[in-house]
């Protein structure tokens, strides 16, 4: 066998690259990650309507991202959304009546979780429940809204 | 009159003869694909000419389009305000479509060319014909482990394209225009599919690497044996090779993709 050490290295190389280009295709462009940040708390939100809110989705304060939608699920017996919210250790002094919003991020952008907090002395913890919520703004639920009083004023 | 109609005749009859040419071609390439398995270094030194040394204008190319995908993203994408969807514009465009469809073209030039005028060159200097005499099957010593390696490279150059064009675009969206680094990845990972987007992006790939060797190592190995006929064999494989990935690639969207 006439072939060099270094041609079989080059072709390991190129093979391995390739797959590991395929792995960042998978992992950090896809949905595949799981990647959660290493230091962070849970807390849950009930929403009556989280609209188009999604899993990754930023949650803020102030306008700053402090953490990320972890999980969204509906409770089928309160007939609520139930969002798990992770947010990072470093913001760990939000008050317990902090309240949750559902927000959009101009016109057309994604819709995020807006926290504004409140003024009580204890503070949210790992696994804790936001109470004061606020549900995303439906357009077609405002417009029918809006249609339904002219309507009806028109009719006195 | 009647010559024109019989010179059509002619050109279908030489057309039809030369695709079942190249399907028994096929035929024979594949019957020969493990006899090349059995002797991997055959491979390995293909893997080298056609992968290796095509990684470098691959990975330039896919870092310039993934840049200018961004760029021109943004712009259009800042008139809505959404410049936050930058991600999803470039990785989608890059997985589903531009990843495995330039790579693919790249690839044709580069390595496909190479493949065509060295088997032509073989076959005009009779080296083919010399191994028949030497009893040793060019089909399974030439052919066959040129065709296993362009097929194997293909996604494997398709998928650095993509991850390269993705870290383009991030550089450019990011870091010079100033989107959210959180928004970039977040939103691109919410709309991009493992199955939907990245598998079928791989999928093409494949088709097209199993395409353009296929041309390739056919229109050097039907070459006419002269210097002249090597050149028109190169210049064959790189147009028709062109034209297969970009009508394959409209078939296999509207299959995948399309409602059609």
């Amino acid at each position: 066998m006439r072939q060099s050490k270094s041609v079989e290295l080059m072709v390991g190389m190129f093979v391995a690259a390739g797959l590991a280009a395929l792995f960042v295709l998978a992992m950090k462009v896809s949905n595949l990650s799981s990647f959660t940040p290493a230091d962070s708390y849970q807390v849950t939100a009930r929403f009556d309507n989280i609209g188009g809110l999604k899993v990754r989705s930023p949650v803020t304060a102030g306008g700053v991202r402090v953490g990320r939608v972890a999980a969204i699920e509906y409770d089928s017996t309160r007939f609520e959304a139930v969002t798990t919210l992770e947010i990072d250790q470093r913001y760990d002094s939000f008050p317990m009546d902090t309240s949750a919003s559902i927000y959009t991020a101009g016109l057309l952008g994604e819709q995020y979780v807006g926290l504004e907090p409140g003024g009580a002395e204890e503070v949210l913890e790992d696994g804790a429940d936001i109470y004061l919520t606020q549900p995303a703004m439906i357009i077609e639920k405002l417009v029918s809204k809006f249609l339904f009083d002219k309507a009806s004023g028109d009719g006195e | 009159m009647l010559n024109a109609i019989r010179q059509i005749g002619r050109n279908s009859i030489r057309f039809f003869t030369k695709l079942g040419r190249s399907v028994l071609f096929l035929l024979k390439t594949l019957a020969g694909i493990p006899s090349v398995l059995r002797r991997p270094h055959l491979l390995i030194a293909q893997l080298l000419s056609v992968g290796v040394l095509s990684l470098l204008i691959i990975a330039v190319s896919g870092l310039f389009v993934g840049m200018v995908l961004a760029l021109q993203g943004y712009n259009t994408l800042v008139g809505f305000g959404a410049e936050e969807s930058l991600g999803v514009v470039v990785a989608l465009s890059i997985v589903r479509e531009l990843g495995p469809v330039v790579t693919a073209l790249l690839f044709a030039g580069r390595a496909g060319s190479a493949l065509t005028a060295e088997i032509g060159l073989m076959k005009a200097t009779e080296q083919l014909s010399g191994m028949e005499m030497m009893a040793v099957d060019p089909m399974h010593r030439i052919i066959a482990p040129r065709f296993l390696a362009g097929f194997l490279s293909m996604p494997l150059l398709a998928a650095v394209f993509s991850a390269v064009g993705v870290y383009g675009g991030f550089f450019v969206g990011v870091g010079l225009l100033g989107v959210d680094d959180g928004a970039y990845w977040s939103q691109m990972q919410a709309a991009v599919d493992v199955n939907e987007d990245v598998l079928n992006g791989v999928i093409k790939s494949l088709v097209f690497g199993f395409v353009v060797t296929w041309i390739a190592v056919f229109e050097g190995y039907d070459a006419v044996p002269t210097s002249e006929g090597v050149s028109r064999a190169t210049t064959r494989t790189v147009v028709h090779a062109a034209l297969a990935v970009l009508g394959l690639d409209f078939v296999l969207t509207a299959l995948m993709f399309g409602e059609v």
